[in-house]
C-alpha cells in the first residue's frame, strides 16, 4: 500500500468516524484509535497523537456553533477547566510511562463506559439541584433559553464535580480522546445542570482540555503529519455534514448501531491488551 | 443587564474565532498535504513501529525553517499548531473579557488556565 492510498483509505474511514460521531452525539473520536491501531496497526502513541488533533477540531468546529446559541455556561465551563487541564497534563505525562497494553486496556474500559452511558442518560433534563453558597461565589448559576422562555438553574455539589472533571481530564491527556462521557457524568449527575447545557458545556471545555496536553505529545513525537492531515479534515469534513443532515428522528437507531460498534472494538482493544499485541 | 450584554458580544467575538481558526488550519493542513502526497504518495508508510518524530517535526522554529525549503510536512505540522492555538485563543480573548466586565475572580482563574496550557507547551 502507498502512502497515497492509505492517506486516502484514512480520510474516508476519518469521514465516516465524524459524520457517525456528530449524527450520534457520541463523538467520533472514540472510534479513530481502534481504527488506527487495530485496522491499520499503526502505534498506539501515534494514534492517541492523532486522535488527540481530531478531537480540538471537531471540539472548536462545532462549539462556534453552540456558543452562539447561548445554551453554554462559558463560567462554569472555564471554572471546570481548571480540573481538566491539570489533569490533562498528568495523563499526558502518564502516557509516556504506562505500557501500551495497560493503555490499550484502559481505553478498551472507557469505551465501554461511553457507550453504556449515551443509553443509561435520561432523555429530559434532570431535576436541576438546589442553590448553594460556592455555586453563588463562583457565578455558576445561570439560565439557558427554552420554547417557553429563559430557564434558570443552579449548579449543585461545586466540589464533587470539579473532582469528577480532573478525572476526565486525567483519561483525555492519557488517551488522547475528548472524555465527554465523564464531563458529562460530572455535569448532569453530579453538578446536576439541564441536559442541553451540559452537553454544549462539555463539547466547550473538550478542545482546551485536549489543548493542554498537545504540547507534550507534540514535544515527544506522537504527532504525526502524514496521520493527521487525513484525519483531521477527514473528520472535519464528516462533522461538518453531520450538523448538516441532523434528523432527530432516525437518530435512535444509527445511535445502537454505533454503540454496538463501539463495544466490539472496546473488547478487542481489551484483548489486544491482555495478549501484549499492541 | 450590562454583564449580559458584554457576555453576549464576547461569546460571538469566541465563536468567530473559533470558526475562522479552524477554516485557516484546515487550508494550511490540506495545502501541506498536497506537496507531502506529491512529494512522497509513492512510498509505503511505516506506522508499526514507534521512532517518534524527527526534530523538525516537533519544534515551530524548525517546522518554519522545514517549509520554506518546500517540505509538506512541516507545512502540515504548522496547520496544526494554528488549530491547537484557536482554543488558547479563545482563553486568551476571555481574560480580556473578563477584565471588561471588572470580573476579576474570573480573570485570575482564566489566566491559571492559561498558565498551565503555555507553560507545557
Amino acid at each position: 500500500m502507498t502512502v497515497l492510498v492509505f492517506s486516502g483509505i484514512l480520510f474516508a474511514g476519518a469521514l465516516a468516524a465524524g459524520l457517525l460521531g456528530s449524527l450520534t452525539g457520541l463523538g467520533g473520536g472514540v472510534v479513530l484509535i481502534p481504527l488506527l491501531t487495530l485496522v491499520f496497526k499503526v502505534d498506539i502513541h501515534y494514534a492517541i497523537g492523532t486522535s488527540l488533533i481530531s478531537v480540538i477540531a471537531t471540539s472548536s468546529g462545532a462549539a462556534a456553533a453552540y456558543v452562539k446559541e447561548g445554551i453554554t455556561n462559558i463560567r462554569l465551563g472555564m471554572f471546570l477547566e481548571l480540573a481538566t487541564t491539570a489533569g490533562a497534563i498528568g495523563g499526558a505525562f502518564l502516557a509516556g510511562y504506562l505500557p501500551t497494553s495497560v493503555i490499550a486496556i484502559v481505553f478498551g474500559v472507557i469505551l465501554i463506559l461511553s457507550a453504556s452511558l449515551s443509553f443509561a442518560r435520561p432523555a429530559d433534563p434532570v431535576t436541576t439541584g438546589e442553590d448553594s453558597v460556592l455555586s453563588r461565589k463562583l457565578r455558576l448559576n445561570s439560565s439557558y433559553p427554552t420554547p417557553e422562555g429563559e430557564k434558570h438553574y443552579f449548579v449543585k455539589n461545586v466540589v464533587g464535580g470539579f473532582a469528577m472533571m480532573n478525572i476526565a481530564g486525567v483519561i483525555s491527556g492519557l488517551l488522547g480522546i475528548g472524555s465527554g462521557a465523564l464531563k458529562v457524568i460530572a455535569m448532569d449527575n453530579i453538578m446536576r445542570i439541564p441536559f442541553k447545557v451540559s452537553t454544549t458545556t462539555s463539547n466547550f471545555m473538550i478542545g482546551v482540555t485536549a489543548a493542554a496536553s498537545v504540547g507534550i505529545y507534540l514535544k515527544r513525537g506522537y504527532i504525526d503529519p502524514g496521520l493527521s492531515m487525513p484525519v483531521m479534515l477527514g473528520v472535519l469534513g464528516g462533522a461538518f455534514l453531520g450538523s448538516r443532515m441532523l434528523t432527530r428522528a432516525k437518530t435512535a437507531s444509527l445511535k445502537i448501531l454505533f454503540a454496538f460498534v463501539i463495544l466490539v472494538l472496546a473488547a478487542e482493544m481489551i484483548y489486544n491488551g491482555i495478549n501484549h499485541s499492541i | 443587564m450590562l454583564t449580559k450584554v458584554r457576555d453576549a458580544d464576547l461569546e460571538k467575538v469566541i465563536g468567530n474565532l473559533l470558526r475562522y481558526g479552524v477554516l485557516a488550519s484546515s487550508v494550511v493542513v490540506l495545502a501541506g498535504g498536497i506537496v507531502y502526497l506529491i512529494r512522497h504518495g509513492g512510498q509505503t508508510p511505516q506506522y508499526h513501529v514507534f521512532k517518534g518524530e524527527p526534530e523538525k517535526m516537533r519544534n515551530p522554529v524548525l517546522m518554519w525553517k522545514a517549509m520554506l525549503h518546500g517540505e509538506g510536512r512541516p507545512l502540515i505540522q504548522l496547520g496544526l499548531l494554528i488549530l491547537v492555538a484557536t482554543p488558547i485563543a479563545r482563553i486568551a480573548f476571555s481574560v480580556v473579557g473578563y477584565l471588561l466586565e471588572k470580573d476579576y475572580l474570573y480573570a485570575v482563574l482564566t489566566v491559571i488556565v492559561l498558565l498551565v496550557i503555555v507553560l507545557n507547551f
